[in-house]
């Protein structure tokens, strides 16, 4: 196991690399084109003060929003994926996962662990969308049950924050069954009347948000997030259907019926923490 | 059909060599669930190997003239009686589902149903589900479990309808829902992939205690299509994807995803549809008797620990 060896020495040293603004001083939101100062956006929950465009964040960026300083621990952060299927497209999946690797400085792309939430105890499960595009697979899936399992334990609430494309296909079936494995847990979780706040963030598409995302007792999205199982440009490319802007954005959902609330990320702590004293023991 | 014809007759002579393979295929799996064994076991089982390339097997698992799922359900149950809607929005026919008498006993039993002919495959939407189809699965399966009747579903769809109305009612929640509830139904379920089983649409009826699959159905994550499409930008580089993704029902026997398959005769379910029947009648009593004796509570822990086990990482 010496490229694990290897592959820790990379995670040790890309921890400072793993947030995702870019560096620089100023820079230019994506959705307004105003220029904003780095420390001003951060200061923001990485919010655009001119337009509120939600800049996306990292598993990491997220835990230093949601919980109280220091009080984070992170469970199962050496699982890593095993290629079951020795799956190779026009790169081999091992290659891409080490890359991802070395981008996030994480082994995959969902982190699970237990902090201090405004004082609630709870547990959350992260999804990174900047680890191959935050897809579902064997680790994730895994990762998510026994964060779940540890939930029933300890008798804590669930949080799950989604950012993912679905499910990762360069595990084949492996990865679909973790729609029905993740499922399974939250539907225990349930009969232990222990509460599962989903938030979905942008984007959450495909077999994530046909599972677990949906499931939330509160399901709460992030302004203007596109949530889906199928996205606009696969809807246009199979069956030519034109989907006109915002269709399947979180404001629409909302319409629809199927998220409870969309709140700002300035408020989502806030939010968060009202919810969790509602559900109290 | 005349190639077809040819092959019905090198067809009946191979069949019972198949059938031999398929019920030792069988006891294998039962085996290794009675043994309460971790994933990793699998591999002490002798490799099930398939009969036909990746390409060849996508191929058979989409031939119209193969039996679907309303045929199966004449062939063999009786009195079928059909229910329908989803008490909430409308009828969907790409789903169909009801009571019936299985070997004896009421069953429900319900399943993706593709058209034959050019009306009836649009007024089915090629059994590409709606919501609506999942939800009214789901109302059946509720009716099972309230009633203790065991739940049989028969799986065969190229997916969900990936369309902005289907989107707009919630397929995503539909499914997810559907996944919830079947993982903690309290009574049996036993889910076959007859022909094509695509992504989250085919799962959505498939969370069942035993999974089994036809010999030359399919089970995919994404259509092999879709994913030559994302990974190289090429459809026509569909039969590799097929090939790579691991789809078929030895593959997938292998990797412990499903539990059994279920034989055809040779060259196809459409050459025989009694023979192909037979097979699954067989199978089916063999794992609904095993399944009845457990009670409700450890019938769903099982199926749990079945779900719970599916993956494969490493852990340092």
């Amino acid at each position: 196991m010496a490229w694990f060896k290897n592959l820790q020495n990379t995670l040790k040293l890309n921890t400072e690399k793993k947030k995702g603004i870019p560096d620089g001083v100023w820079l230019k939101c994506k959705s307004c084109s105003e220029i904003i100062y780095r420390k001003e956006l951060l200061k923001n929950s990485q919010v655009c003060p001119h337009c509120s465009y939600h800049f996306p964040l990292s598993a990491d960026e997220w835990v230093d929003i949601m919980f109280d300083e220091g009080t984070f621990k992170e469970w199962d952060k050496h699982l890593q994926a095993a290629d079951p299927l020795k799956f190779v497209d026009s790169e081999k999946y091992k290659d891409r996962l080490k890359r991802a690797q070395t981008k996030t400085g994480r082994a995959d792309g969902v982190v699970t662990g237990s902090g201090q939430l405004n004082g609630h105890s709870v547990v959350i499960a992260i999804f990174d969308f900047g680890f191959m595009g935050g897809s579902l697979g064997s680790v994730s899936g895994e990762k998510i049950l026994r964060a779940v399992e540890m939930a029933i334990e300890k008798r804590f609430p669930l949080i799950i924050i989604s950012a993912s494309g679905g499910a990762r296909m360069q595990e084949g079936m492996f990865s679909l069954m973790q729609m029905a494995k993740t499922s399974a847990a939250i539907a225990k979780l349930g009969e232990h009347r222990l509460p599962y706040i989903s938030i979905l963030s942008n984007p959450t598409t495909g077999g994530v948000t046909a599972s677990f995302a949906s499931l939330g007792d509160i399901n709460i999205a992030e302004p203007k997030a596109l949530i889906a199982l199928t996205g606009p440009r696969v809807i246009e490319k199979t069956i030519r259907e034109t989907v006109p802007e915002g269709a399947q954005c979180a404001e629409s959902l909302l319409k629809n019926g199927f998220i409870d609330k969309i709140v700002d990320r300035r408020e989502m702590k806030k939010t968060i923490s009202k919810l969790l004293e509602f559900f109290q023991e | 059909m005349l190639k077809e014809n040819m092959l019905t007759s090198s067809g009946v002579m191979m069949n019972r060599e198949l059938d031999m393979a398929g019920t030792a295929t069988r006891i294998d799996s039962v085996t290794e669930t009675k043994a309460g064994s971790k994933g990793k076991s699998k591999k002490n089982r002798p490799e099930f190997i398939d009969k036909h390339t990746a390409w060849e097997i996508v191929q058979l698992a989409r031939n119209p003239y193969r039996p679907f799922t309303l045929d199966y359900i004449n062939l063999i149950m009786t009195d079928f009686v059909e229910l329908h809607g989803d008490r909430g929005f409308r009828d969907d026919g790409a789903i169909v589902g009801g009571f019936a008498n299985f070997n004896g006993e009421p069953v429900v039993v319900l399943g993706h149903q593709r058209g034959k002919t050019t009306e009836e495959k649009l007024r089915r939407n090629f059994g590409m589900s709606y919501p609506e189809g999942y939800r009214k699965a789901l109302r059946l399966m509720k009716l099972a479990e309230k009633f203790q009747k065991p739940v049989f579903t028969f799986i065969d769809t190229p997916g969900a309808f990936p369309g902005l109305e289907a989107e707009g009612r919630g397929s995503a929640e539909a499914i997810a829902n559907n996944l919830k509830e079947m993982s903690r139904l309290k009574t049996p379920i036993i889910s076959v992939i007859i022909g094509e089983g695509g992504s989250g649409g085919a799962l959505a009826i498939g969370v069942a205690d035993r999974i089994l699959m036809l010999e030359n159905a399919i089970y995919s994550v994404i259509s092999p299509e879709g994913c030559a499409a994302i990974l190289w930008n090429d459809e026509s580089k569909a039969a590799e994807a097929a090939k790579r993704l691991k789809i078929s029902a030895g593959n997938l026997l292998n990797m412990g995803i499903v539990d059994e398959i279920v034989p055809e005769p040779e060259g196809g379910a459409h050459i025989d549809y009694e023979r192909t029947a037979a097979n699954l009648k067989r199978a089916f009593i063999n794992n609904l008797t095993e399944l009845k004796e457990l009670s409700p509570y450890l019938l769903v822990e099982q199926r749990y620990e079945k779900f719970r086990r599916i993956g494969e990482y490493l852990e340092e």
